[in-house]
């Protein structure tokens, strides 16, 4: 189970500004360990944030990202107190899923 | 002829000190670019989750723990360590503390709260690391405040002042080798000089860090000991009297200072 990811989002005037960071490894698949081996890949590859349930992103991410990335975006609308989601999943399956409020 | 020789070594002069202080420069604003998504703040939120647990064969949480404020205040409470502990009767740094309380309250062994006092990946994550992260951003923005009244906090003081300065190790080197002049740097990174208030307050107000080339987060007894490496000495016990010594002499050079980390570094 991954650990929450930290999402705050603020609205001004008309645009709402999403600041998202994410705990994950993001191994790229191309590093080898000390015994030689090839560290497999393992890495975020959707990512969906939705604002009162209405998707408003989707990214498709490979391994050129960082380790425990940091996603910064803004959309037109949001009023304070409105609902933004941010979900990923990864090549592993593993998925997170986590909101915060609009402030 | 020997003007425009002269004329030519003069413009690769000044080329290379552009080239110093743009780098400098730089690496500032690359830090202000990363500080808005500091991943300090993972730790941060980790470490208060295990901070409100109740853990150990003891079944409990760091909120009976006592900082120097009292127990479970958290608040303030890094910028005053480390400091005297009567319940203990030794001067204790952050770290050093969350031992003793890992110990007295939640029953662990010894060798069971120190170990794994540093992270590596999610394969060894440091709850050590995390609380860490939690406990120090609850003192940011506010002064450094250490005290050294007590006569066992001025023998700290004084040790670590000497080990700061002692040269030794297959290198004769000291802290003071690299930290004690300004303008210096290894690489493309500039050296605090500790000696100096600002230096000294710039250093130790900004550690713990998260550090982007390692993807880790890292306290200060990181730091410690990761200086001790680069020296070539013996590896510094973590949690160990000369440990504490050398961060009460770092933390009481800082007085005065506003706190401001977790803070991110290259």
């Amino acid at each position: 189970m991954a650990d929450p990811m930290r999402i705050r989002a603020n609205v001004t005037g008309d645009t709402t500004e999403v600041r998202v960071l994410m705990s994950h490894e993001m191994e790229t698949g191309q590093r080898k360990d000390a015994a030689g081996k090839v560290i497999p890949a393992w890495h975020i590859q959707n990512v969906t944030a939705t604002h009162n349930g209405k998707t408003v992103l989707t990214a498709q991410w490979g391994p050129a990202v960082s380790k425990n990335p940091f996603l910064s975006f803004k959309f037109k609308g949001g009023a304070k107190g409105d609902k933004v989601q941010v979900s990923w999943t990864d090549n592993k399956g593993d998925k997170r899923t986590d909101e915060a409020v609009i402030a | 002829m020997k003007s425009k020789v002269a004329v030519i070594a003069a413009v690769a002069v000044a080329g290379v000190a552009f080239a110093q202080t743009s780098t400098v420069d730089e690496i500032a604003k690359y830090r202000a670019a990363l500080q808005d998504g500091n991943p300090a703040e993972l730790w941060e939120a980790r470490g208060e989750g295990i901070w409100k647990t109740a853990r150990g064969p003891a079944k409990v949480s760091f909120e009976r723990c006592d900082l120097g404020l009292g127990a479970g205040v958290v608040k303030g409470a890094y910028a005053q360590m480390p400091r005297y502990f009567p319940d203990a009767d030794r001067v204790m740094d952050l770290e050093t503390r969350l031992v003793h309380c890992m110990v007295t309250q939640q029953g662990f062994t010894l060798a069971d709260a120190k170990k794994n006092p540093f992270g590596n990946g999610n394969a060894q994550k440091s709850d050590m690391e995390a609380v860490v992260a939690y406990v120090t951003s609850e003192s940011r923005g506010i002064k450094m405040n250490i005290a050294a009244s007590h006569p066992k906090e001025q023998d700290a003081y004084r040790i670590g002042e000497r080990m700061f300065y002692f040269r030794g190790g297959s290198h004769d080197f000291s802290c003071a080798t690299c930290h004690a002049e300004s303008g210096k740097r290894i690489r493309l990174q500039d050296l605090p000089n500790l000696t100096e208030k600002p230096g000294a307050q710039l250093a130790y107000t900004t550690w713990p860090a998260y550090r982007v080339s390692q993807g880790e987060l890292r306290t200060f007894q990181w730091r410690l000991f990761d200086c001790f490496r680069q020296q070539r000495f013996p590896a510094l016990e973590f949690a160990s009297d000369g440990s504490i010594a050398l961060t009460m002499f770092l933390a009481r050079n800082a007085n005065g200072a506003a706190f401001d980390a977790p803070a991110i570094k290259r």
